[in-house]
């Protein structure tokens, strides 16, 4: 603690070393080892029930590690109370108190450090100021609109000067519209604020705009971590490939690969695998052909152009064919 | 356009007859009874209708109206936060430290099993227990704790105390254990991750968020026991006065205006006690 929001010096380098969690016999996180470094924005994406909210929450304390250790900024945490550890959390449904106003929500953690009155409430101004809601101070919860909670439940995770920010699926309560200004919000402050940020999420979208490293989680383990492009073009498994979603699994002399849908290419000469259309998918800039090569479905996203100067149609007969440079072998297929 | 609005109010009004029925037959009636009977006058015999004061002259006056409601008052006081104390004591318990909701049901249904036998009952099983030579006084006097068995163990403030806690208390325990089961406990964990130690989330949390649920258990111990008459002659032995009780023994000296005027007076404090908590909580989220 006593960390200041500081853009020069980093804080907030977070390992996590062989970070097991069993409920029972059931094993929720199974060896998670990864190294954050400071003053990233991290998402850790997955399906439901992979493990990543359990993972979150053992770094912010609210779960104890049936093994392994998590250290931050070279001290270990693992055996810290939530609150000594300088990580902050968000909750999924923002569980802004709803007996307290605004302002004393965001000033709750000053309150329970016995801060007095006049300097917790200028330092909570302060942060409803950063998160553009310092006209709502004296509002009770229940009068503001989902994106305004998320913005308090910010101000008050951001109010303990943490090294690292926990969000867990922040996003999801929101609309669509809102959901896409609030990740352009949580990337400035991100930015702004220098500090480590991890994010729980499902949205594999979410995770490519918003992140600078992504951990693919599956049943349990990490399936790829690595940069939004490198996890997108490069692809290890078929988990991640139809995860990320945009990608082909074909196979070529018995192996599987990964190919990008847009860069899987439709011909009418005989050049390639033949297959038919079976079904067509205008999506705006482009437009996805479904095809059926032989009971192997595979898309191929064209644009429009592209596509209305072949003039492709369902049930028509076309050749599907690929460069040899955009297949990534996949380790487990 | 009016013959169409006159006959949607008249169905409005149809819709409404069974509980103004219920309501007016019940409630208001009776209680305009009593107050109308309150003002008449009466005799060592008889009773007749008139319009005068004298039964709350009288009921004002007496010094043994102010010692009776004092020591009403003192029962519900002490009988309230006893009750509170273990009613949230042990609704915590079971919302908070029972993770499993079958136990939680379970236990919750073995709070409510006394309630299958009568008031009476369950008064008169303490007697045994309480006497000069119940099982309270011997097992003190074969522990050596005592040499004389205690004498106010029964038929004693204390006992008429003790009824009205284990009668009561479980209607401290239901609303607020219902409060407390609609406590997100992800709010108890932002509290912890806020840095609120357990008595913090107790004081700024879980208290605050189950006032309206205190309020409610308060309001029905706090009614139950101004009104009761019946403990507090079985467990003082006759020793100890109640407004219940007064009110009871004029209804047995016949004495109706008198006692229509007691239960006036007493209707009008417990509504003022209710009024002055309804101020503090709002409840109207519960109901």
């Amino acid at each position: 603690m006593g960390t200041s929001l500081n853009n020069t010096s980093l804080h907030g380098e977070l390992e996590l070393q062989e970070v097991t969690k069993r409920f029972g016999d059931a094993v929720a996180v199974n060896s998670f080892t990864q190294h954050f470094q400071a003053g990233q924005y991290i998402c850790l994406l997955g399906p439901s029930g992979c493990g990543k909210s359990t993972t979150l929450r053992m770094i912010a304390g609210h779960e104890s590690l049936s093994s392994g250790d998590i250290r931050l900024d070279g001290r270990s945490i693992s055996q810290l109370r939530p609150a000594q550890r300088g990580t902050a959390m968000m909750f999924q449904s923002y569980a802004l108190f709803p007996h307290l106003s605004v302002l004393d929500n965001v000033a709750f953690s000053l309150k329970m450090r016995g801060i007095d009155t006049a300097t917790r409430e200028r330092k909570a101004h302060d942060l409803l100021e950063l998160v553009h809601m310092e006209d709502f101070v004296n509002r009770m919860p229940e009068q503001l609109s989902g994106g305004q909670q998320q913005r308090v439940a910010l101000a008050r995770a951001l109010i303990t000067e943490p090294s690292v920010l926990l969000l867990d699926e922040p996003l999801s309560a929101l609309d669509p519209f809102l959901r896409i200004r609030m990740r352009a919000e949580l990337s400035r402050l991100q930015r702004e604020l220098g500090m480590t940020f991890i994010h729980v999420t499902h949205s594999q979208d979410e995770a490519m705009a918003l992140s600078d490293r992504v951990v693919l989680m599956n049943n349990s383990v990490i399936e790829q971590a690595g940069t939004p492009e490198e996890i997108f073009n490069a692809p290890q498994t078929s988990f991640v490939a139809k995860f990320m979603g945009g990608h082909n699994i074909v196979e070529v002399d018995g192996r599987a690969y990964a190919l990008r849908t847009d860069r899987t290419r439709l011909s009418t000469d005989s050049a390639g695998v033949s297959a038919q259309v079976a079904n067509v998918e205008f999506l705006g800039r482009t437009v996805d052909v479904s095809l059926d090569c032989d009971g192997v479905e595979l898309v191929a996203s064209m644009n429009d152009s592209d596509f209305h100067r072949d003039r492709i149609r369902a049930g028509d007969s076309l050749c599907v064919h690929w460069k040899r440079e955009d297949l990534y072998e996949l380790s487990d297929a | 356009m009016i013959s169409e609005r006159l006959r949607l109010s008249g169905i409005s009004w149809l819709q409404l007859s069974p509980i103004l029925l219920i309501l007016g037959f019940f409630l208001v009636l009776p209680i305009v009874a009593i107050i109308t009977v309150s003002f008449w006058s009466s005799t060592e015999y008889s009773y007749f209708p008139d319009f005068q004061f004298e039964n709350y002259q009288y009921l004002f006056s007496s010094s043994v109206t102010r010692s009776v409601y004092l020591k009403t008052l003192m029962f519900t006081v002490i009988t309230w936060a006893s009750t509170l104390l273990i009613g949230f004591t042990v609704a915590y318990f079971l919302a908070f430290h029972v993770r499993s909701l079958y136990t939680q049901i379970g236990l919750f249904l073995l709070c409510t099993i006394p309630f299958w036998t009568s008031n009476i009952i369950r008064m008169i099983s303490w007697i045994p227990f309480l006497g000069r030579n119940g099982i309270a006084n011997s097992a003190l006097i074969d522990m050596g704790v005592i040499d004389q068995p205690l004498e106010w163990l029964l038929f004693s403030d204390f006992a008429v105390i003790l009824a009205f806690v284990h009668l009561f208390t479980l209607f401290m325990i239901v609303p607020i254990f219902n409060t407390m089961m609609r406590i997100d406990h992800s709010l108890v964990e932002a509290a912890r991750d806020a840095g609120a130690n357990g008595l913090q989330i107790l004081t700024n949390i879980i208290i605050p968020l189950s006032k309206p649920g205190i309020m409610i258990g308060s309001i029905f111990v706090v009614t139950l026991v101004m009104g009761d008459f019946i403990t507090v002659r079985f467990m003082s032995g006759g020793q100890s006065a109640s407004v219940g009780r007064l009110i009871s023994n004029e209804i047995g000296l016949l004495q109706y205006p008198a006692a229509s005027a007691s239960a006036v007076v007493l209707l009008a404090t417990v509504l003022l006690m209710i009024a002055i908590m309804l101020r503090f909580v709002d409840i109207r989220k519960e109901l």
